[in-house]
């Protein structure tokens, strides 16, 4: 490999040819006069993508944890008929927490820390744009989360009105504490703008020369798209929030019947907002997955730039399909009509990503290691929830889905095997990438059975008990839904309980493990596999890579 | 390698279990499935329903299948080499259009149960207004003057604790409505606080309750009996616990009922006339306070602090007499604080302020007379 280098810092010329291998002698070098600060000051005033995906990627495992203990909460008052842990009160902050922070906190961050890590790497370039930035992007947000936790402690509780805060109960009828959870929405908003221009200038300004548009990986498209998606919608939920401020504190009356105010209109800006952020937690997923399934079928992703557009197609159509959460607040039949034709339609690209990526394993040369175990999961878990999902879409037979536990069982399909899983999968596909260690492969499998039957022993009985008719967000059911529930809630522990066993798998990965080599996987593509060694140097590709 | 083996085998049989439990789900009663319910609408409902779930099996099952089909022979243990085949705009196009076709499918029968759901208006025989409050349900018999609210019942609140073995619990309420059958009854919702959603399933209507909105929603109930359904839409504290119970009886029963209402009506404003004792007005009141504030106020008179004030020690409870009474039948504008005057009566109103002003540590020791409410009407 030929690499021409300019004048670095220093003003030292290495304009050399060197080998392959003598490169990443020269990156090592490098690396001694500008590796990281050591100790705190390191993760604190740290600019470099890899630091800043790291805590991002922490960010996101520890809010996991923690909405999880939240769900269990739940689910262990939800194991039998009555009331027996916890008061109906407290019982809504649980919902409306655990949502919070995990739509937030752990999904949203964790992919956002996927991006720091990858993007540069994949486009051949040094760091993110704009790395002070993200910096402040990332440090933003443990603040912002505990605000929003502390509002627990608060008299008279936290948020108890869901994650989807519809007024008025979230205006007139909220406690005091929901001025906090306004402002750690607005902190999370900017934290997400920040990230997302980041992104969004790195890919278009960053791209070694030679990665054209559509040579980027997928994931890099996918994440292209998703920050657009973030900019033009976090700014709305901001929107939504203030108006909510000043509803309250200010005498307005955006949401307020008795001021002229529109209580279905807060339902409408909340969903143009909602409705693109459940893209924004799953496109990066379909990035993750094209880039694992090509690996351990060792053949290449089927119908790449057919992806891109489907990717595009639904990122386009999530802005125009939003009050297909909302059929039963009363719209006119023709509005109606018209989000349910929308919305329907998107299970078409939709099912072209998933069509693809079964071509791409069809007549490959499988093997399933552990990411390829999540993103198999991923692939037939995710389409369970494509099809609730397009269930839900049909507007008459909505009306009878809406607000019950199939909603619940619908969307934890998508966001949990879904969202979650791709994480998941991406960690143990990238991490002897990241850290130089294998993980333990054994560990991996347990780890992905273990959830696997679990998670579905968690939400498959949820379609059952919303079609026959158990409303959502309720402490407390009557006896009918008894055995569902609790089965429920056995697989909910066991599910909860795989996640520490997790923790322990990555902190024993970080720690050490078998020496991971440059490419790590034989059916490796890319160029974080084929032009940097494991783990890659501090700083990679100061010097652009050639693309082939 | 044999590791390998294995995980491919159990992927497989995961992907078999995954698709028994779909058949199921389809074989099994009402604790499976959605109800085929007793409305024309709800039968469309569960039809089309049941349609668009096989279309997704069937998906399902092409899929799947083809997943399993590549994890079992296209596997690099059984000496699998890959092709090398990677685009073709041909079959890109087929699983474009395909898909399409099946939608058009759909939507186009979802479009005529669409459009014959949201026509209440046409022919309807009877408009019941239905208000959601935090945490029960008001009907107002339009055009008969007959006003019913309704709560959950005092047997589900006892054994809350425990619930084992109580049919119906969470499911039963203090005073039901009463439907006649085969009428077209148009509901009209409406809401007096946050937004509430009434849904019984056996008639397919779940419609939001909103403030400042009515939505309606119609059933023609073809077969009598027992309904039972529950509030959709979170709504606050009490969200789980304001369930709906509406029975359906021919015409005449349902005159009769009607004609029972009304009299019963016509008597408890009579009672608000008479000079009533302490201790009437403390057990009376005793027994609304349960049903109607101890929610917030708490059983024992508590609150929760920081969003529902106590009785104890309360200000208005041991303050003026008329203030006392005006919160209470006009609410409190901005709080949670409802205005009774629409929900209870002369005398219910009278016995809670009453039991409220000498309960929980309070002993003002006075008393409000059902006249007094009367006037300040």
């Amino acid at each position: 490999m030929t690499i021409t280098t300019t004048p670095d810092e220093h003003g030292h010329d290495h304009g050399h040819d060197h080998g392959h291998d003598h490169g990443h002698d020269h990156d090592h070098g490098h690396d001694d006069h500008h590796g990281p600060a050591s100790g705190i000051t390191r993760w604190i005033t740290t600019t470099n993508h890899k630091d800043i995906g790291t805590l991002y990627l922490w960010l996101s495992f520890i809010m996991l944890l923690v909405g999880g203990s939240m769900a269990m909460v739940i689910r262990l008052e939800l194991f039998q008929p009555g009331l027996q842990f916890v008061a109906p009160e407290f019982f809504n902050q649980m919902t409306t927490m655990h949502g919070l922070i995990m739509v937030f906190g752990a999904i949203m961050p964790g992919f956002v820390g996927l991006a720091n890590w990858l993007v540069p790497m994949m486009i051949g370039a040094p760091d993110m744009a704009l790395p002070r930035m993200n910096n402040w992007s990332f440090w933003i947000l443990p603040f912002a989360f505990t605000m929003l936790a502390s509002t627990l402690l608060m008299e008279g509780g936290g948020p108890a009105f869901g994650w989807t805060f519809y007024a008025p109960l979230s205006t007139t009828f909220a406690p005091d504490s929901t001025d906090f959870f306004i402002f750690a929405v607005h902190m999370m908003g900017a934290s997400s703008v920040m990230g997302a221009i980041n992104i969004i200038a790195t890919i278009l300004n960053m791209r070694a020369p030679g990665m054209t548009l559509m040579k980027m990986p997928l994931f890099v498209w996918t994440w292209l798209i998703t920050a657009y998606l973030l900019i033009a919608v976090m700014p709305v939920l901001a929107g939504a929030v203030t108006m909510m401020l000043t509803d309250r504190h200010f005498g307005t009356s955006f949401f307020d019947a008795a001021g002229g105010g529109d209580p279905v209109m807060f339902q409408h800006i909340f969903w143009f907002f909602g409705h693109p952020e459940v893209y924004i937690m799953i496109l990066p997923a379909f990035g993750v997955i094209s880039a694992i399934i090509p690996t351990f079928a060792r053949k290449r992703l089927f119908g790449y730039s057919s992806m891109v557009y489907a990717t595009a197609s639904i990122a386009i159509l999530s802005f125009m399909v939003w009050a297909h959460h909302m059929f039963t607040v009363g719209m006119p039949v023709a509005g109606e009509l018209y989000f349910m034709y929308a919305t329907i339609l998107i299970s078409v690209p939709t099912g072209v990503k998933v069509f693809n990526w079964v071509t791409t394993m069809w007549k490959g040369s499988l093997t399933f290691e552990t990411p390829m175990l999540w993103a198999l999961g991923f692939i037939i878990m995710f389409t369970i929830g494509g099809f609730s999902g397009l269930m839900l879409g049909v507007a008459p037979v909505d009306t009878q889905y809406h607000d019950t536990y199939f909603v619940v069982a619908h969307f934890h399909y998508v966001l949990v095997t879904g969202a979650l899983y791709s994480i998941i999968a991406a960690f143990y596909y990238w991490v002897p990438k990241w850290t130089g260690h294998m993980y333990n492969e054994t560990h991996g499998k347990i780890h992905f059975w273990w959830s696997t039957i679990s998670v579905n022993v968690l939400f498959f009985p949820q379609h059952f008990v919303g079609l026959a008719g158990m409303p959502r967000r309720i402490p407390d059911y009557s006896l009918q839904f008894a055995e569902f529930n609790m089965m429920s809630s056995i697989g909910g522990f066991a599910f909860g309980l795989a996640q520490v066993f997790f923790l322990y798998i990555v902190i024993k990965t970080i720690k050490g493990g078998e020496k991971a080599s440059a490419k790590v996987w034989e059916g490796a593509t890319g160029l974080e596999f084929e032009q940097l060694p494991s783990p890659p140097p501090y700083h990679s590709f100061t010097v652009a890579p050639e693309i082939r | 390698m044999i590791l390998n083996k294995l995980t491919g085998r159990l992927s497989v049989a995961l992907a078999g279990v995954l698709s028994m439990l779909a058949v199921t789900a389809v074989n099994a009663d009402y604790a499976l499935n959605m109800t085929e319910g007793v409305t024309p609408i709800s039968r469309d409902l569960y039809s089309l329903h049941m349609i668009v779930f096989w279309i997704c099996v069937a998906i399902g099952a092409v899929v799947f299948c083809a997943m399993a089909w590549s994890i079992i022979f296209h596997r690099k243990s059984r000496g699998a080499v890959a092709a090398n085949f990677h685009e073709s705009t041909m079959v890109e196009l087929i699983w474009t259009i395909g898909p399409l076709l099946i939608l058009i499918a759909i939507a186009i029968p979802a479009t005529g149960i669409l459009l014959d759901l949201e026509d209440a208006k046409t022919n309807a025989d009877i408009n019941l207004q239905v208000t959601g409050i935090q945490w029960k349900w008001k009907y107002n018999y339009i055009d008969e003057d007959v006003q019913v609210i309704s709560s959950l019942a005092q047997n589900s609140r006892d054994v809350i604790k425990d619930p084992t073995g109580h049919e119906n619990y969470l499911l039963e309420v203090d005073q039901s409505i009463v439907l006649p059958i085969n009428k077209k009854i148009r509901f009209l919702f409406h809401s007096d606080d946050v937004i509430h959603s009434w849904w019984v399933p056996e008639f397919a209507v779940k419609q939001d309750a909103i403030p400042g909105f009515i939505n309606d929603s119609w059933a023609i109930i073809e077969e009598p009996g027992i309904y039972r359904g529950q509030c959709a839409e979170l709504c606050g504290r009490d969200h789980g616990f304001m369930p709906i119970v509406v029975e359906a009886v021919t015409q005449s029963e349902y005159q009769q009922w009607l004609s029972d209402k009304k009299a019963e009506a016509a008597s408890m404003a009579a009672s608000a006339d008479k000079e009533w004792s302490m201790q009437d007005l403390l057990a009376q009141g005793e027994t609304v306070y349960k049903v109607n504030c101890a929610a917030c106020h708490g059983p024992t008179g508590a609150g929760i602090p920081g969003i529902f004030p106590a009785m104890t020690n309360s200000p208005v409870a041991t303050g003026d007499a008329a203030e006392h009474v005006n919160v209470v039948m006009n609410g409190k504008a901005g709080t949670a604080m409802a205005a009774y005057k629409s929900q209870l009566n002369d005398v219910d109103l009278a016995a809670v302020i009453t039991f409220e002003r000498n309960s929980f540590g309070n002993s003002v020791g006075d008393m409000v007379q059902p006249s007094v409410i009367k006037n300040a009407r």
